[in-house]
């Protein structure tokens, strides 16, 4: 996951924002090669299941990225849901992000970057 | 038991290390309060009212002996306050309630308990003292005997609660504790599901009789056979206590079980979009499922099909992994004692045997009939301890006393307990022949209270005392009663009753699903009880889950013991030859009882008004 500590303002069409509850089934992904989906809080989770949809249900292929309220202690299940962007949170120290990631070697479920459940 | 692999041993490793990092950056700072409290909550850290509690979990309710000396060890060596906290709360506590219930006089200069360890109405251990900054050695120490505190609080999918019979019962179609593990391993920090609009609770029966209150649940499972003789699970969704009592909807007649976690990934991921998060009162399911109802069925139908025909069913459980799992849950073998007995006793002998033991000893005969049940295995027999006894607190044990409670599981049960929702312990592998050596050996322990589902076997959360959501205590109230109501003979007359305590609307103490509720209430900043009447929690005794209905306006705490004196001696005026509380309560209706409780006022002033308000 690559994690970047500000969002330069990019102008680009090929850029798609969405708010936290837009489905993004209805969104048109055509000539989009990143969708930004949004944290309002940490604690508000909604975005994560619509990462999994654009990457699984929607087959997604490009940049998923998060923004706002993003902090390090999320970004394990911010990548299985299928992000692989996120902008840290203004003021927040990625020191410690790499760490998060080296923690567990595995997980039980089936994820949206790796397809098999521990039993599968 | 579930036997843990090396993968799961390093998980909750893993976890315990990754809780440590949390604590040490949080006190350096790089963490504030408000972005660490949701991670130490989903580890089971809490902040209550004047320390630090933690719930470790018990997943479906089982423990091993070695984890409960290891939960003995921590109540022993980490469960104590400074002394300057301790004098501190204590000098607190004894400024609340101008009017005690007589029985709890004292109880403010009492101490409250410490080094005590406190089964929970969904199965699991709290601990009330433990100093944030030992969090991190405890969860290494529970680490140690694969426990953890995971998603034990937070708004995520919590522990999976079972019946405390699971695998034993002889009214069962199929064991539920494989299904709860595969399904705590799925849920088990789920990347998706952890930050939820609410906390998310499910519970699974396996028997026809519901031991777990699954109505009362975000989602209730029960394991069922079709038509064509295949297993599966009946599926509710949208049941829950708190502000808004709901029982859950039938969302499923039968859904074949290999599909069980694809089903609860639709229902999850569609409350997960669409639960309300404006409003924490809310944002519970079972108010998604009340307001949207079909639509929100058809919703979870749909994107069921999805998972399944689009993402490929990733989760539908192999056989194999059925089979993988289901053979830790085979029953323990018998005892070598037994085996080896060239001429075991027949069970005609052993019922004999027991018969005269129970002839001899009146209270023995008490505890055979009240906290003795059947087994699938005519050999063996369920036998609940009870932790419901005057001076101590509902569910409270001891570090003594647990590891008391572990020699005798290890002696009497193939190391193996159960804790049961209403706050006792249970040994699910007791020979017949050994219950009479059970029986002494509880007794010298102080666990054989013989009064399992009797008014004294109360249910009580541990409210103002600990609590900081809580709006009144709950302890002096269980305590004031059970010192009322000690005759056995009495006890026993009176018969089964659900009697739930809760210090606030939040219902860890089940209120509303007791025959008789009892609900601390907050008004001008004194204590005050509003009592319920004929709530069920879908148990065979007590009918269709539920909630109880409100007999009045609240009570002072000094009248509760005499409020409920006076329901029960009106059971007692109406009740037919052999009737229980509950069917009497049903068949002549809540007014006499309503008329009673309200004449039974002293400091409220007697009340004419019998009109229900559910808010005071």
């Amino acid at each position: 996951m690559k994690i970047l500590t500000a969002n330069l303002p990019e102008p680009d069409a090929g850029v798609l924002s969405l708010p936290n509850d837009a489905d993004p089934r209805e969104a048109s992904l055509e000539g989009i090669h990143r969708v930004d989906l949004h944290f309002p809080k940490f604690t508000d989770g909604r975005a994560y299941s619509q990462a999994f949809w654009l990457r699984r249900r929607l087959g997604f292929k490009g940049e998923i990225r998060a923004t706002g309220d993003v902090l390090i202690d999320q970004l394990v299940q911010m990548s299985r849901c299928g992000f692989n962007v996120a902008v840290l949170k203004a003021g927040v120290d990625a020191t410690d992000a790499q760490a998060q990631f080296d923690r567990y070697a595995r997980f039980y479920q089936a994820d949206a970057s790796n397809p098999q459940a521990i039993f599968s | 038991m579930y036997q843990y692999t090396e993968f799961d041993r390093q998980f909750v490793q893993s976890r315990a290390a990754q809780h440590r990092d949390q604590l040490t950056r949080w006190q350096a700072g790089k963490l504030s309060d408000d972005e660490f409290r949701p991670l130490r909550l989903q580890n089971g850290w809490y902040v209550q009212r004047y320390a630090p509690m933690l719930r470790v979990a018990v997943p479906y309710g089982e423990l091993s002996s070695a984890q409960l000396r290891v939960l003995a060890t921590i109540a022993r060596d980490f469960d104590a306050p400074s002394a300057d906290l301790l004098q501190q709360a204590m000098a607190t506590q004894s400024q609340i309630g101008q009017h005690l219930p007589a029985g709890a006089v004292g109880h403010g200069s009492a101490p409250l308990p410490t080094h005590y360890a406190h089964f929970t109405t969904r199965q699991n251990v709290q601990f009330n003292w433990i100093p944030l900054d030992k969090s991190a050695d405890v969860m290494d120490l529970l680490a140690s005997v694969n426990m953890h505190g995971i998603q034990t609080s937070g708004n995520c999918i919590r522990n999976i609660t079972s019946d405390e019979r699971a695998g034993i019962a002889p009214d069962e179609v199929a064991d539920p504790r494989p299904f709860a593990e595969i399904m705590r391993q799925w849920s088990t920090l789920h990347p998706e599901f952890a930050f939820l609009p609410r906390k998310f609770k499910i519970a699974i029966i396996g028997a026809t009789e519901d031991r777990a209150a699954i109505g009362w649940h975000d989602v209730g499972l029960q394991v069922v056979k079709n038509e064509a003789g295949e297993l599966g699970f009946k599926i509710w969704v949208g049941g829950g206590m708190g502000r808004t009592p709901l029982i859950g909807s039938l969302i499923r007649e039968f859904l074949p079980w290999q599909q069980i976690l694809n089903y609860l990934e639709a229902i999850v991921r569609v409350y997960n979009r669409f639960g309300r998060r404006d409003n924490i009162y809310k944002a519970r399911i079972k108010i998604l499922v009340k307001a949207e109802g079909q639509r929100y069925f058809d919703e979870v139908e749909a994107e069921f099909k999805q998972i399944v025909e689009h993402d490929g069913g990733v989760h539908t459980i192999p056989e194999s992994e059925l089979a993988r799992i289901s053979a830790s849950f085979v029953p323990p073998p018998l005892k070598a004692a037994q085996q080896n007995q060239a001429n075991p006793p027949s069970a005609e002998a052993t019922e004999q045997a027991l018969r005269q033991a129970a002839d001899a000893e009146p209270l023995f005969a008490r505890w055979l009939a009240r906290n003795v049940a059947a087994h699938k295995n005519p050999a063996l027999r369920a036998v609940t301890l009870s932790f419901k006894r005057l001076g101590q607190y509902p569910g409270d044990a001891s570090a003594d006393q647990l590891n008391q409670l572990a020699d005798l599981v290890d002696r009497f049960s193939a190391g193996e307990a159960r804790v049961t929702h209403d706050q006792n312990i249970l040994l699910p592998w007791v020979a017949a022949a050994d219950l009479q050596a059970l029986y002494q050996a509880a007794k010298a322990a102080g666990l054989a209270s013989p009064n399992v589902h009797l008014l004294s076997d109360m249910i009580a959360c541990p409210g103002g005392d600990f609590c900081a959501l809580a709006n009144a205590r709950s302890l002096p109230i269980a305590q004031a009663i059970t010192e009322r109501y000690q005759d056995l003979d009495e006890l026993d007359d009176l018969g089964e009753i659900d009697l739930h305590i809760s210090g606030c609307i939040n219902s860890c103490g089940h209120h509303h699903s007791g025959h008789i509720g009892i609900l601390g209430v907050d008004k001008d900043g004194k204590e005050w009880y509003q009592v319920t009447l004929g709530g069920s929690d879908g148990s065979d005794l007590s009918g269709a889950a539920v909630p109880g209905k409100v007999v009045g306006p609240s009570f002072a705490s000094d009248e509760v013991p005499d409020v409920l004196e006076a329901i029960l001696n009106t059971y007692r005026d109406q009740r037919a030859h052999g009737e229980n509380f509950i069917s009497t309560l049903r068949r002549v209706g809540h007014e006499p009882f309503k008329t009673a409780a309200n004449g039974a006022r002293h400091s409220t002033g007697r009340s004419t008004t019998h009109s229900a308000s559910a808010s005071v």
